[in-house]
């Protein structure tokens, strides 16, 4: 049966194919929906760990207990779980362990567009990268016989433009292997890594990785296309596809293992052809791998080294190192348009997030943020980000901003999924190491940025099942932080009264702002548009600073003010009631029916 | 049956239903026998973004992404998204703009102009005799649901393609809307059918 799956969906696809036993992820784009999708399979167990870290502890703990283990991330998740990458490489395990990491060319929605190949030289771990959807499943069985064969974990490197895109797949059959009924393993000189057994780990997993490279010749996703014999393309992953689509009548060389590299068969390839170029995004990873060898290859002195290909990145670069003629540049129409508005993402229509960031932005104090929707928050009118690096940073960076004698009082701000996930030690040290940091956790009920994902705070879990939800006073109280509060995310005074009472304290404090997300399905049922009554608006614009889409300008002009009324979108407004709470005027009338705070 | 490859562009705005019809778009191709890939360029479009979708049919497709200058179709489901597009168009390429216009917060609040419907036209009347703009809002209020716009302008792409030559007995509306109900919850079958039958009508009449 042919199916069109999205490289995701394939995935997700291929684990069940080869019957993975646990998986275990945190959301990420572009990575989120492989357990998403692999959730739906039946009889599978597949769960949302706090971070990426505990993830692959999950996952490398089914492979020690014997079963195929898999954990799921993005690429900067992998940094998380970097520390558990590495040992596992050391012990190898009882069965398949497959890591996915899915690397973002371009940062549609990153912070850095790391090249994770890195990793896998790092560590001493295959790394197999799929062209398509089709190999994005098959890939999957594939990763786990490697891992099996070798005693290795594995790593399965997706770009955004896999993950996203959509093309055929044959199904195929579950062959799930058999799982032994027995025991967990005692035997510390392969799974204790005290000194002791690290040292003599070592050799064997540098044999280890010089084995996989002889089995790589062999390696059937590693493939020789012939062509012409003036110019030959070494390439990987959806660089292929631009390779094919560009350079019709070269010959190519595609690694769907590039990590180690088949040295015979590329140097064969090499000699076959008279000028050996690479296609790769982002790293010259195999490139500099090539070199090391001593071919001649050139990549990034064509190729960019930032950013995502396409076919006309791939044609152009091509065309201006003489690679390709000129008579082969397709001409843009290079119509004019005049400056379009720019449509950046931002905060939705009764976000829970915004009266915070309306508070933060009055307040004039230094906020570190954190990864998550209320990052929205940096642009104007709200402009209440001021720095954010990566999951849970904002509260160690406020910290050591106050250490170091910075004249304002830092305010953290961090989601709840943020928080579970790294942000919880980051604020232990701010009560064990004393600063007056004052951290402000947005708990919107959900992991929103990556489209609803449950998390420890939401009591569900993955599988749909009810489960403990941790509470995040209790929790805050227990590290022993004395000003902690709840409020409603729509109370914009108990918000502001609270965080002005804050910012001048002297210790530590926690301000818990409750309010689940507005695109909830049983928040969606609350909607109520709001609107505004003309002849009490005065266009005072202070509704338009809160930067909420459905509130507009409206045609008419105040007569004394001469500045346009506001007006509201009732296809946008959820009837959150921010701006009739700011409005001066009670130009804005509340529903009729109190918004239930915290529901 | 087309005897070339055609690669379509969609743009819209988060939320207005693109996923979706790019998501018909590329089963329609597989199912009328073509290769087919698709690729979404979302980013965070959850938060009202723009949204850009790439659909290819061939006899063999290899990229998922369309290199810029090379799309033959474009569907635009909202005016400025239309026209930022309008470079990644091949000259003389099929054009199907759905007249809704949705104000980003840059230009309600941070001063930028937001384009005039004339201006839209123009620019697109300077690449291609072969435009249409159509109300696929009004055609889908009409049949009582807002969300089905994407649908309407299906309909209609399917009957432009018909009378461009691009797709040929092969591609009849069956196809679409089998590939469309299948996509669909079974209460709104009836509803996305009619639709689709609307954005037909929508161009035929202006043939």
């Amino acid at each position: 049966m042919i199916k069109m799956l999205s490289g995701n969906e394939a995935v997700a696809r291929g684990m069940w194919e080869a019957g993975v036993v646990v998986a275990s992820a945190y959301p990420g784009t572009p990575s989120t929906e492989i357990l998403e999708n692999y959730s739906l399979f039946p009889n599978v167990y597949a769960e949302w760990a706090p971070n990426e870290k505990v993830a692959v502890d999950v996952a490398i703990g089914a492979a020690y207990a014997g079963r195929r283990g898999m954990a799921v991330m993005k690429h900067v998740g992998l940094n998380v779980a970097a520390d558990s990458f590495m040992y596992t490489s050391m012990t190898g395990m009882e069965a398949g362990l497959v890591i996915v990491t899915a690397d973002d060319p371009a940062m549609h929605s990153s912070q850095n567009e790391q090249d994770n190949r890195t990793f896998a030289k790092f560590g001493r771990v295959p790394c197999l990268e799929p062209s398509d959807s089709q190999e994005a499943k098959d890939l999957v069985r594939a990763a786990f016989e490697l891992s099996e064969r070798f005693d290795t974990p594995v790593l399965l490197r997706l770009t955004t433009r896999i993950c996203h895109s959509a093309s055929a797949v044959e199904l195929g059959e579950r062959t799930a292997p058999a799982v032994e009924p027995k025991p967990f393993p005692r035997n510390p000189a392969k799974y204790v890594m005290v000194p002791g057994n690290a040292v003599k780990r070592h050799p064997v997993i540098e044999q280890r990785i010089r084995d996989i490279a002889s089995f790589a010749e062999a390696f059937p996703y590693n493939r020789v296309e012939p062509g012409s014999r003036s110019l030959g393309i070494l390439t990987c992953g959806v660089a292929y596809q631009y390779a094919r689509e560009v350079f019709p009548d070269a010959s190519i060389l595609r690694l769907g293992m590039t990590w180690p590299l088949p040295e015979k068969m590329i140097r064969e390839f090499a000699h076959s052809v008279e000028r050996l170029i690479v296609i790769e995004e982002l790293d010259p990873f195999i490139e500099e791998a090539v070199r090391l060898m001593g071919i001649p290859a050139e990549g990034k002195s064509i190729f960019p080294i930032t950013g995502e290909f396409d076919p006309r990145v791939v044609r152009e670069s091509a065309i201006q190192s003489g690679l390709l003629p000129a008579s082969a540049h397709v001409p843009l129409p290079d119509l004019e348009t005049g400056p379009l508005p720019s449509r950046p993402p931002v905060l939705c229509p009764g976000c829970p997030h915004r009266p915070t960031f309306y508070i933060l932005n009055k307040l004039k104090v230094p906020v570190n943020g954190d990864i998550g929707c209320y990052t929205l928050a940096l642009t104007p009118p709200l402009s209440a980000i001021h720095t954010c690096g990566c999951m849970g940073a904002g509260i160690g960076v406020a910290h050591g901003a106050a250490k170091a004698g910075s004249p304002e009082h830092h305010v953290a701000v961090i989601g709840d999924s943020t928080f579970y996930h790294t942000g919880i030690p980051a604020l232990i040290n701010v009560v064990y190491n004393h600063s007056p940091v004052t951290t402000v956790i947005l708990d919107n009920r959900i992991t929103g940025m990556t489209g609803h994902q449950d998390n420890p705070g939401t009591g569900r879990t993955l599988l749909g099942q009810e489960t403990v939800r941790v509470e995040l006073e209790p929790l805050v109280r227990a590290l022993g932080i004395r000003n902690v509060r709840s409020v409603p995310g729509f109370d914009v005074k108990a918000i502001e009264k609270t965080l002005k009472e804050y910012v001048k304290l002297d210790e530590p404090s926690v301000l818990i702002v409750v309010e689940p997300c507005a695109l909830l399905p049983d928040v969606r049922k609350r909607w109520m548009p709001l609107e505004v009554l003309a002849d009490k608006c005065n266009g005072c614009t202070l509704c338009f600073r809160i930067g909420c889409p459905a509130i507009l300008k409206s045609e008419e002009l105040d007569e004394k003010t001469q500045r346009p009324k506001a007006l509201i979108d009732a296809g946008m407004c959820t009837g959150c009631e921010v701006c009739a709470q700011i409005c001066p005027r009670d130009a804005i009338p509340f529903r009729p029916v109190k918004v239930e705070a915290g529901a | 049956m087309m005897n070339t490859s055609i690669n379509f562009l969609l743009a819209g705005v988060g939320g207005q239903g693109t996923i979706l019809a790019s998501d018909v778009l590329v089963n329609v191709g597989l199912a009328a026998g073509f290769q087919a890939k698709q690729a979404e360029v979302h980013g965070m479009s959850q938060r009202g973004g723009s949204v850009t979708s790439h659909v290819r049919w061939g006899k063999v497709v290899y990229s998922p992404l369309i290199g810029a200058g090379e799309a033959d179709v474009l569907l635009a489901f909202e005016e400025l998204e239309a026209l930022r597009s309008l470079n990644a168009l091949r000259p003389g390429a099929l054009v199907l703009v759905n007249t809704q216009v949705i104000e980003p917060l840059t230009a309600i609040s941070g001063g930028q102009a937001y384009p005039d419907d004339a201006s839209v036209r123009l620019a697109f009347a300077r690449l291609t005799p072969s435009m249409e703009f159509i109300n696929g809002e009004e055609i889908a209020g009409a049949l009582g649901n807002l969300k089905v716009t994407n649908v309407v302008l299906l309909g209609a792409l399917s009957a432009l393609l018909e009378r461009g030559g691009q797709a040929g007995a092969g591609l009849t509306p069956d196809i679409w809307l089998k590939v469309i109900t299948e996509r669909v919850p079974p209460k709104h079958v009836e509803l996305n059918r009619k639709a689709f039958q609307a954005g037909r009508e929508a161009v035929e009449m202006k043939l």
